[in-house]
Parts: C-alpha cells; structure tokens; sequence
C-alpha cells in the first residue's frame, strides 16, 4: 500500500521539482539553440515514459496486492505486446537521436567563414593566440616552450611573426561572426568549457581539438576547466567576453605580437640603482626585507613576477583594497616609477642583489610539509623557489609574517580579487581551504624554512 | 580497436551461434523434457571442464593479444613511430616454436596410442624447443639494445619489448603445467592419468604459436 | 606398460579429478571449513565480506566529499588533494572492489553451484586462489592511504597523463599501488571467472537445460563473460601506464610541460588510453548491472507469485545487452578529442541498446502486472530498484545522445545518472538481494520492522540525493570541483542545495547502521526461516539443510523437471512448484497440460 502512494507522490514530485527548480540552464549565449531543442526533445519523452511506465507500476502494485484468496494469472509471455512496446520505444529512441545527430553533424562541420584562433590550456591557467594581420597562426611546438617563449612559437615561421599572445586568463570575441577554437594544452588533460555556450571540448597534448560556435550575446561568461587536471583543477578560471567588434578590435590592439615580445629590452641596472634608493629604505639597501616596516625581502625574487606586481600597484589592481593597509602604502611608491623603462630597471637592479636568505629559524612539522607537498609545491616549487612558467612566485625566504598576511589577503579577497589580476583569484581559491589557524601556521613555519 | 572488435566478433558468434542451436525454439514453462531417475542427460558438455576452462582462458588470453595489438595499430599513428628492424634470429625462434607444437603435438598422439616412450620424449623435446624459443628472444632483445633499441627508444621499440614479453609470459604459465606433467611422468604415472595434462599442454602451445605468428606478422609487416 | 586403446569419443573420458563427485574437499579443522576454504558458499561470504568492508571505507570518504561541497572551506583536512584523493579511491573501490566483487564474488560463488544444481564450483582450489588474490588487491589498495603522498588522486578513471605527473596527488607510490593492485584484481577475477563459467556450462544437473536457468544465474554468467573480455582491456592500459611511469616509455604520454620543464616524453596518445579504459569501463557498467538485472527479476517474480514476464526475451535481451555493450566504449568520449565523426556511429549504437533495457523494465513491471504481489522487503527493494533504475536510464539517453552530451557531460548531471543508475539501483539491489538469500545462508530471517525502515530511510533518501543533482548539472556545475568559490552563473542557492545533498547522504549512510546491526543481530536472535520461507521454485531453497552444508545437496543432487518460473499454475495445488518436482499426472504442472 504505502509503496504504491510513496510512487505517485515521488512522481508528481519529481515533475514539481523539475518545472519549480530554480536551477536550470543558464541563458544561451550562442548559436547552439539547436542542443537546447535536442534537449527538450528528450525531456518530453523521457518524461513521458517516465511518468507513465511508474504510475501503472504503482497502479499495478496497488491493485494486485497480495490477497490470500487470489492467485495471480498465469502468462509465461506475450509476443505482441512485447513487439509492440519494443516498437514504440524504437520510435521514441529515433525522435530523440536523430535530432542529435543532426545537431552533431552542424558542430562536426565548421563553417568556412569562421575565424580561427588558439585556446593554450596549462596547469591551472589559460592563454590564447590570435593569428595576426596575415589571418593565419603560426606553427607551435611543446619543444619551443620556455619562460621566454610559453606560448613555444617556431621562432623560424614567418606566420607567427605577427600572431597576438594574450597571456592573459581572459579573452574577448566579436558577436555575430563564427569562431572556430583549436585547442591546446601544454601538459595535461582539460576541457574548454562555458555553460552559456553549451559546447565543450577536451584539450589533449600531442593533439589539436576544435570545436565552433558563434557569439550571440554580449556579456562576461566563466570558463571553467571540466577535466581533471590535477590539485589546482577547481581554480583554473578564464573569462570569456562577448563584445562588439569594435570593442573586441580595441582590446586585442592592447596585447603585443609574437615579434614584439621577443624583442623585449634587458633593463639596466645602473639606471635602476638611482629608483631603488626610495624603496630601499623600507625594503633594505639589501633588497632582504623589514618586517618592522611590513616590507617584504625581494632579493631573490623573479624578475617577471616583480614586474607584473609593481604594475598591479601602478594600476589599482593591487594595493587598492581598503582592507589592505600595507598594500596601501606601497601603491604610490609604484606610481613614483614614471614609465616602463623605470620599472625594468629597477627589476633589474634588484636582480644584482645578494640573494643570501637568513637561516631558517622555525622547526617545521610533519603536518606542514605534508600540506605544502600536496597542495602548493606544483606551483611554487618543492623548494618554494617559484616557477614562472606555473605564474607562481619565490615564497622561500618570504618570512613567516609577510606569508600569513598574504594568505589572509587572499582568503579575505584583500589581494586577488580584483578582475584584472589575472593569476589571483586561483591563489584566493587555494587559499580560502586553509581554515585552520594551527594549520597555516605550521604550512608557513615550512616555508619558511625552505632553502 | 577494430582488431579487437574483429576478434570478439568471432567469439560472440560462437556463443550465440551455441546458445541459438540449443535454446531457440523451446518454450521452457512447457518443455516436455521429464528427466526421470537414471537418464544419463547430463547438462553439460560432454568433455572434461578442464578443457572447457582451457578453452575459456584461451578466449580470455585472445581478448588480452587483441587489445595490445589494437593498442599498437593506434599508436602505430604517431608522428614519432620508426619501425625497428626486426633481428634475423625471431626467424629461428619461430622455427623452435612450431618444433615445440609438432613435439607437443607427437606426445599427445603418442598418449592417446598409450605410447609412454612417445609421451616422455615428445614432452622433453617440446619444452626444449620452448625453452630455445625463450632463450631466442631474450637474444632478440640483446640484440635490439646491442643496436640501440631500447625499451625507451621509440614507440616501436617499446611495444616489441612488451608484446614479446607478454607471449613470454604466457609461455612461462604453460611451461609450469609441463613441468608439473613431466614430474608426474617421471614418477611413474600411467599414461592414461597424464593424457588430459598433454592433450591440454598441446592446445595451449598450438594456441600460443598461433599468437605468436599473428604477432610476428605483426611486427614483420608493419 | 600394457597397451589401453582409448578411443577420443565424447562419452568416455574420465572426468577430471576437480568434477569427481566423491573427491569434494572436506576439511577437518576450523582453518580448513572457514579460512581456507575451497566451499563456494564460504569463499562467497568471504568475498562479501571484504567487498563490503572495503566499501565502507568508500562510502565515509563519500562522506567526506559530501561534506566538502556541501560545506566548503569548512574541514581542514580535507583540502583540495586530498579530496581528488577521496573522488578517485571512492570511484575505484566502488566500481571494482565493492560491486564487481560483490555481484559475482559473492553472488555468483553462493548461487551459482545451487542454482544450477552443483556440488561446488568445477575448480575450487582455483576458486579459493581467486578470493585470496582478491584479497591481496584490497590490501595493496588499502596500503596506498599510507604511503608517502598518499593514493592516486587521478579520478577513477586514471588518465594519463596527469595519473603519473607531479601535481596530482599520488602521482608516485600512490597510482604504481593502484595500477598493481587492478592488475592483481583481474588476475584474482580471471580465476574466479573460469569457474562461474565453466561451472554454468558443465556443472549443472541432469535436467537443467539454459532455458530452465533462473534468470540470476543468465545475469552472473553473461555479466561474467564481459567481465573475462573487457577486463584484459584494464590490464593492458594497467601495464603500459607502469612501463611509462617507471621506464620512461610513451604509450599515453606525448611531449609536455611540468613544472615549466620539458619532460622526455613524446609521441604519446593520450586518448589511446581512454579508448583501451572505456573499452573496459563500458562493459564494467553491465557487469554491474546485469546481475543486478537478474537477481531483481527473480526477486519479483518469486513476491509476485508469478513467472517473469517474457523469460526467453528476458534473456535474450541480457545477450543483446552484453554484446553491444562492446560496441558503445566511445560515448564516454564524445568531447575528448577523438575523431568527432565517431559520433554518429556510437550515439546510434548506444540508443540501440536503450531497447533491450526498456524491454527489460516493461516485463519486469508486466511481471507485477495481475499477479499477487507479496509486498515484503525484499519486494520493496526490487520495486525501488525498478524507480530508481528508470530515472537512471532514462538520464542515460540524455548522455548517450551525443548533441546533448555536448551540454552535459563533466557536469555534475553525469555523477547523478550514472550514481542513480550504476550506485543505487544495484545496490538495492544488493539489500534485496540480501533480504532474500540471508535466511539460506544463516537459516534466520532478517528483522521485518528494522528491513522496512532501512528501506525507506534508503530509498527515499537516495532519491533526495540524486534527483536534485541532476538540476545542479542542468545549471553548468562541473564534477570533481574541490569548491565553486565565485562563478557567475552559479548562483548562491546552489550552495544550499548542495548542503541539503550532503545531509540526506549522511542519513542515508548512517541509516545502513540499521542494516548492519540487523545483519548480525538476526543471525543470533532471528526467527528460524525453515528451508523455504518466501516458497520459491528455484534449487537452493530445496537443500535438505538450511544453511546447506558443503556439498549443498545431500546424497543425490536433485533432478530438474521443470523452469525456474512455475508459479500459480493453472490446476496445481500450491501456487507454486519448485523445479525439482517430477510432474504428476493430473496434478498440473506445466510441463504436462501446457505443452
């Protein structure tokens, strides 16, 4: 008995739940209306076979309960009605796929007059290569990758001259024109994946999938990586956004080409020297540091990821939280540096310093190191080092008290918050699982003790 | 995977083909089959499980070849596949094989004729022929490394080692039931204890030989 | 030597010493009967026992991932790596040494020898050798919690190649454990195997013909058959992952970047693996389900006092699921990057086999339909088998139809169907299942009060799990996300959802206390069950001792007459006959007025 209305409750509740469930498909934002219609094709049928099939379940268990006078009748089986529901599933099964496969023959086919550019997917980050002036991408191999060069360009094709790197976890694409994605991946499995545009694709090293669609509404969209692809898999974020042309040929002029970013120029350090001496007086002569003045060593520390953070401060990006009071004080050291030039320079004099680390002076635990193994050395280096190509700075030699405000910056979305900060909110992610304050602690006392 | 699918083909087909000719057409709830006491109906095939069990595992070990060579044809597609060229002593390690399953074959005659003399001789001079045959691939090997083929060297490389290994395997398992059998002749058993333990070793070897030129053909041709 | 001519004919050959019916095994000791024992029924309770020791352990670290999304940051020990840790342990222990073990470990070696009429297995040493090769497995997957870095954290799916590359938990000791401990599995199962096999085809007693199998025994063994056929496939990619992780070679790996350092691999097919895994991973779905399908069957005919509806297309339909089941790999790899035209072809063939299933849940509930339904536990869990397994197959199409798939897969849709179809309708299943035999295994019947709650507490709370789940992946909600953080189009409702997932999973899983506590509590306190307490046709409630004793049948193994289905035959006394019952004359009997 109870069973029988136990089922009719489930289904009625079921089909409740699916048409007052606040939790659908997000608004399409490209041409794939077609998948949503393949979609409502299948609920409509499944729904029905759904509700049918257990409604006369229940009906039936209701009615044929057991009795002690009754017997039940006697049937070993019934060839018509059973090539009767085979037939009539047959045809639901070819209503709902053939639509499907209609649907897949357009996303197989990519239409001629769509243009091409790159999705470059890495552990945990992501960057994208449009062809230049010439319409046409360069050659790439895994084998030409270096810090100088991530996106591994062949430096002997003419074609990729004028390819624009964005290295950047944002891209922004014109509305109305098709776009074809090829997909590469430098290390591992990942997925190119936007909920607003339906289709998704696996990026796989050693191979270049693709996948098509066009932009049909304009809007700032979540990429996600929807393969596994290691510890850092729940913070490989990019942005994707859908814009005018106009705005798309105005943001794509602000990313340099291929040619440009291998003719950088080498600071100079003696020009450095005369900058350094206003940030020398907190940070030291040295470069090593005073935590009385909360000014962290940068001695030691990588070229790049000290320019990137000089111009998150130039910029507001960093040192503008009003949460972040020592962040505040260095946002207008940064603005002193007139222009590009003074910032290399400085770079560069700060790369003549004495790297010599005080020892270290905290005992770390097991629970520490085991946490840091885990979870941060992929990116920072087993030895805290840091490793540019993983967008990850030197945290060895950082001291104990610049660590713990900076993982609190994070976690509190002090620091790496800000959407042009283009690596931090994977560090915020990583460091918003650090919950508790004996843990932290005992994670900082190993990094600080590393060498 | 169309070498695979290919081989399960043949092996679906022969259960369904099996089950079709012994289930198709009866309406079980009103089979008239009344098994009175003492029908000499047995259910079952009529030959030793053992052999059927044989016979299972040998599908088993098919499946097992048929997905490495698949897996082979498809990495086969890699930019970076140079053949390896093969060394000219497979040539003779092939010859030693089928020696093998010509002795296995003789010993097994020689069991079912009752022979002993046929059985001892067929089964030392099978496992000889196999142990050469081991021998001579562990020389293929050699030679290989000699040459600069490492197991690391390049694709093709890599799967001759495995794929020569993993038949090697297989080979090691037989030998062990042979060893086994050539004990209990050894102590005296009568031929007619012993037959089934060759007749099975027999299959298994003609088995394995068979594998081994498909793979040999396999690695010759491509 | 005298000279004995032995012709080659069928009929002479001198069984085997395995077969021989006065050579069975009995042990004297205490270590003999329950250790090492060579009985299928106790290899069978051993093989149960391990399964689900080893699947608690995966259900508390369901908890654990329950509790993380359910309520981020809040846990400190259960950050990012070591939650992959618990998806990719959880995943593998429950697909492989929870459900595969169970099904045909523990149900085939108890059933199979009784159902078809045995004394034993045909091979019970090789039987023995299979549980404790099992049981090696376990432990060597247990031993990876406690090596340095930990087990794999890959997913269960184990690609490469991050499965061996620095920035996945356990990509050292922990995946060489895993890939050691699957090959150990195979070759402990390649063992057992054999027997279930050989033993359906060449044990059965006089009279027991295939059409007269009870459709539990046709679901283990063709579940069997997969099984020996697909598992090779894991095997293979088992052993080319540990070549290139130790040796350097490139089956999977192509030429990358860790750690911004070019690695020596090159060439590699990543996807090579995948195709070689889901060759596997495919077939490892029915061999889930088909004994699932088989024992549910029986468990409703036997309570609906009825024959199963459509028996011979009921087989059959097992035959065509299991042969396609072979040709449907690739739908799990729609959006990897293989050749997309492959496509069309593994969109229609896996439609296709959505026709013998349907076939299969119409006569199931065709079979309910007019008969005299005994609404017992075990009942109750076969008709929530028959709701739940719907919603999963019905989700299933959804993902076998590659357009949508597109939309869909690597959601958290996906963990919810194949979790409704693949989790919780065999482990219903599997309750039932136990509800049904327990009382042949222990001669006790199992609580009928404490039976219902745990089976409403399960049901219910399943459903309350998963149906929601599924609206999460409608949303865009990937899988094997440690934590959301700020995403656009996840709205904070979501989060809520999520935490109300989580309670229903943890009284879920603390309701199978009840389950256990009942378990052990019947087997000292039960109501005596007598031989045949449910008044079932089929050969292991008609032993002449309850439990049966090693040998299973006494002095004379029984003789079939009839099917496995007699129930509420026209003109016979009882409303059912049970197969080893000669036909009388006049009494009715199908096999007399039927014909």
């Amino acid at each position: 008995m109870a069973i029988a209305i136990v089922l009719v409750l489930l289904i009625v509740g079921t089909v409740l739940f699916h048409f007052l469930s606040p939790w659908w498909f997000t608004p399409i934002a490209s041409n794939w209306g077609s998948i949503d219609d393949t979609i409502g094709i299948t609920f409509w049928v499944t729904g029905f076979v759904f509700v049918a099939v257990n409604l006369f379940m229940a009906w039936v268990v209701l009615r044929y309960r057991h009795r002690k006078q009754a017997r039940a009748h006697y049937e070993p089986e019934n060839k018509k009605l059973e090539w009767w529901l085979i037939g009539f599933t047959t045809l639901g099964i070819v209503a709902m796929l053939a639509p499907g496969l209609v649907v897949w023959a357009k996303f197989v086919d990519v239409p001629k007059d769509a243009s091409e550019f790159e999705v470059i997917s890495q552990q945990w980050h992501w960057s994208y290569r449009f062809p230049g002036r010439d319409g046409v991408l360069g050659t790439v191999s895994t084998r030409f990758i270096d810090d100088a060069n991530p996106f591994g360009l062949n430096p002997d094709d003419p074609n990729g001259r004028d390819d624009v790197l964005v290295a950047s976890q944002e891209v922004h694409l014109p509305l109305g024109k098709p776009v074809k994605l090829r997909l590469r991946s430098k290390d591992v499995l990942h997925n190119f994946a936007v909920a607003e545009l339906r289709v998704k694709m696996d990026m796989v090293p050693g191979m270049i999938p693709y996948l098509w669609f066009t932009p049909t509404r304009a809007g700032k969209y979540d990429i996600l990586c929807q393969e596994l692809c290691g510890v850092g898999h729940f913070t490989m974020r990019g942005r994707l956004v859908l814009e005018s042309d106009e705005a798309f040929q105005k943001w794509l002029a602000g990313y340099p080409t291929f040619a440009q970013t291998s003719a950088r120029v080498a600071g100079d350090a003696e020009a450095g020297k005369g900058h350094y001496a206003v940030c020398g007086a907190c940070h030291g002569a040295q470069g090593e540091g005073n935590p009385a003045m909360n000014a962290p060593r940068l001695a030691g520390q990588g070229d790049w990821y000290l320019t990137q953070q000089l111009h998150y401060f130039k910029q507001g990006i960093r040192g503008a939280h009003k949460d972040d009071t020592h962040g505040k004080t260095m946002a207008p050291m940064a603005a002193a540096l007139p222009d590009e030039a003074a910032v290399r320079n400085v770079v560069a004099y700060i790369a003549t310093l004495p790297d010599a680390p005080a020892p270290a002076a905290v005992k770390a635990t097991a629970r520490g190191r085991a946490q840091y193994e885990a979870n941060c050395g992929t990116c920072h280096g087993a030895k805290g080092q840091g490793i540019q190509a993983m967008n990850a700075p030197r945290i060895a030699g950082l001291g104990d008290w610049y660590l713990t405000t900076q993982i609190r910056n994070f976690r509190n979305r002090v620091r790496g918050a800000h959407p042009d900060d283009k690596y931090g909110s994977q560090m915020g992610l990583m460091a918003a699982t650090l919950v508790d304050e004996q843990a932290t602690r005992e994670l900082v006392a190993y990094v600080n003790g590393l060498r | 995977m169309t070498t695979t699918l290919v081989a399960l083909a043949v092996v679906m087909a022969v259960v369904i083909g099996w089950l079709l000719r012994q289930t198709l057409g009866t309406r079980p709830w009103a089979d008239p089959r009344t098994m009175a006491a003492g029908d000499p109906s047995v259910a079952g095939l009529p030959m030793p499980s053992i052999k059927i069990g044989l016979a299972v595992f040998m599908t088993v070990a098919t499946s097992l070849f048929a997905l490495s060579i698949s897996a082979y044809l498809m990495r086969r597609e890699g930019a970076d596949w140079r053949p390896v060229a093969q060394p000219l002593v497979l040539w003779f390690n092939t010859a030693m094989l089928g020696l093998g399953s010509v002795c296995f074959e003789w010993a097994n005659r020689s069991a079912r004729a009752g022979r002993a003399g046929g059985v001892t001789r067929g089964l030392l001079a099978g496992g000889a022929c196999t142990l050469l045959f081991l021998a001579g691939q562990y020389g293929a090997w050699r030679s290989l490394e000699a040459a600069g083929y490492y197991v690391t060297s390049n694709p093709a490389a890599s799967f001759f080692y495995f794929l020569t290994a993993l038949h090697a395997l297989h080979l090691l398992g037989g030998l062990w039931v042979w060893g086994t059998t050539l004990v209990r002749v050894r102590r005296g058993a009568a031929v007619r204890d012993i037959r089934l333990s060759v007749e099975l070793c027999t299959a298994y070897w003609h088995f394995l030989l068979v594998v081994w030129l498909v793979l040999f053909g396999l690695l010759l041709f491509t | 030597m005298t000279y004995v001519p032995v012709g080659h004919d069928a009929t002479d050959y001198a069984p085997p010493a395995e077969t021989q019916e006065p050579e069975l095994y009995h042990p004297k000791t205490f270590i003999g009967k329950y250790i090492w024992s060579q009985d299928a029924k106790v290899i069978a309770i051993q093989y149960s026992i391990t399964a689900i020791g080893i699947g608690v352990v995966a259900l508390v670290l369901s908890w654990l991932m329950r509790l993380q999304l359910g309520f981020p940051n809040t846990f400190s020990f259960i950050d990012p790596s070591a939650y992959l840790q618990m998806v990719s342990m959880h995943g593998m222990i429950m697909v492989i040494y929870l459900l595969t073990a169970l099904f045909l470990g523990g149900f085939g070696n108890y059933l199979i020898p009784l159902m078809v009429g045995a004394r034993d297995m045909v091979f019970p040493y090789v039987n023995m050798l299979s549980y404790w090769i099992y049981l090696f497995a376990v432990l060597l997957l247990l031993a990876s919690f406690f090596v340095p870095g930990g087990p794999t954290g890959a997913g269960w799916t184990l690609y490469p190649p991050q499965a061996i590359l620095t920035g996945t938990p356990g990509a050292g000791w922990g995946i060489i454990l895993m890939l050691v401990s699957l090959a150990f599995f195979i070759v402990g199962f390649t063992m057992g195997g054999l027997n279930y096999v050989v033993t359906v085809l060449q044990a059965r007693t006089r009279g027991m013909t295939l059409l007269r199998l009870p459709l539990t025994i046709w679901g283990i063994f063709v579940a069997t058959i997969l099984a020996l056929l697909a598992f090779p496939a894991l095997f293979v990619s088992a052993i080319m992952m540990t070549l290139d992780l130790t040796l350097g070679t490139s089956f999977f790996m192509p030429g990358i970047i860790s750690q911004g350092k070019q690695l020596d691999y090159g060439g590699g097919s990543p996807v090579l693996f995948q195709h070689l895994f889901w060759f596997f991973g495919h077939p490892e779905v029915y061999i889930v389900a088909l004994p699932a399908f088989g024992i549910v069957s029986d468990l409703i005919s036997v309570n609906a006092r009825k024959n199963i509806f459509g028996y011979r297309m009921m087989v059959w339909a097992i035959l065509a699921i299991g042969g396609l089941s072979f040709i449907v790999w690739a739908h799990h790899m729609y959006v990897s990057g293989m050749n997309p035209y492959f496509g069309f072809f593994f969109a229609t063939t896996t439609l296709i086999i959505a026709i013998p299933t349907a076939l299969k849940v119409y006569n199931w509930v065709l079979t309910l339909w007019r008969g005299n339904i005994r609404l017992n536990v075990p009942m109750l869990f076969a008709i929530g088998f028959i709701f739940t397994f719907i919603h999963g197959g019905l989700t299933g199409i959804f993902l076998g139809n590659v357009a949508v798939d597109l939309a869909l897969s690597d959601t958290m849709f996906v963990v919810a169907h194949f979790h409704m179809v693949m989790a919780i309708a065999p482990v219903l299943v599997v309750m039932g299942a136990i509800y049904h035999w327990y009382p042949k295994m222990t001669g006790r019947m199992l609580d009928d009060t404490l039976g219902k709650i745990h089976f409403w507490i399960t049901f219910l709370g399943s459903y309350a799990i998963y149906l929601p789940m599924h609206y999460l992946g409608f949303l865009g909600v990937p899988r094997r996300y440690y934590a959301m953080g700020d995403t656009y189009f996840v709205p904070e409702s979501a989060q809520s959802l999520n935490a109300a997932i989580t309670i229903a999973a943890l009284v879920v899983g603390v309701a199978q206390i009840i389950f256990f506590y009942n378990l052990v509590r019947s087997y000292f306190k039960g109501e005596p069950s007598g031989g045949n307490p449910w008044e079932a046709t089929t050969l292991e409630w008609q032993t002449p001792e309850t439990p049966p004793t090693h040998g299973n049948f006494g002095k004379d193994l029984p003789v079939v007459y009839r099917w496995a289905y007699d129930y509420s035959v026209p003109g016979a006394e009882k409303d059912f006959i049970p197969q080893n019952e000669p036909p009388s004359p006049g009494a009715g009997g199908a096999a007399g007025s039927h014909a």
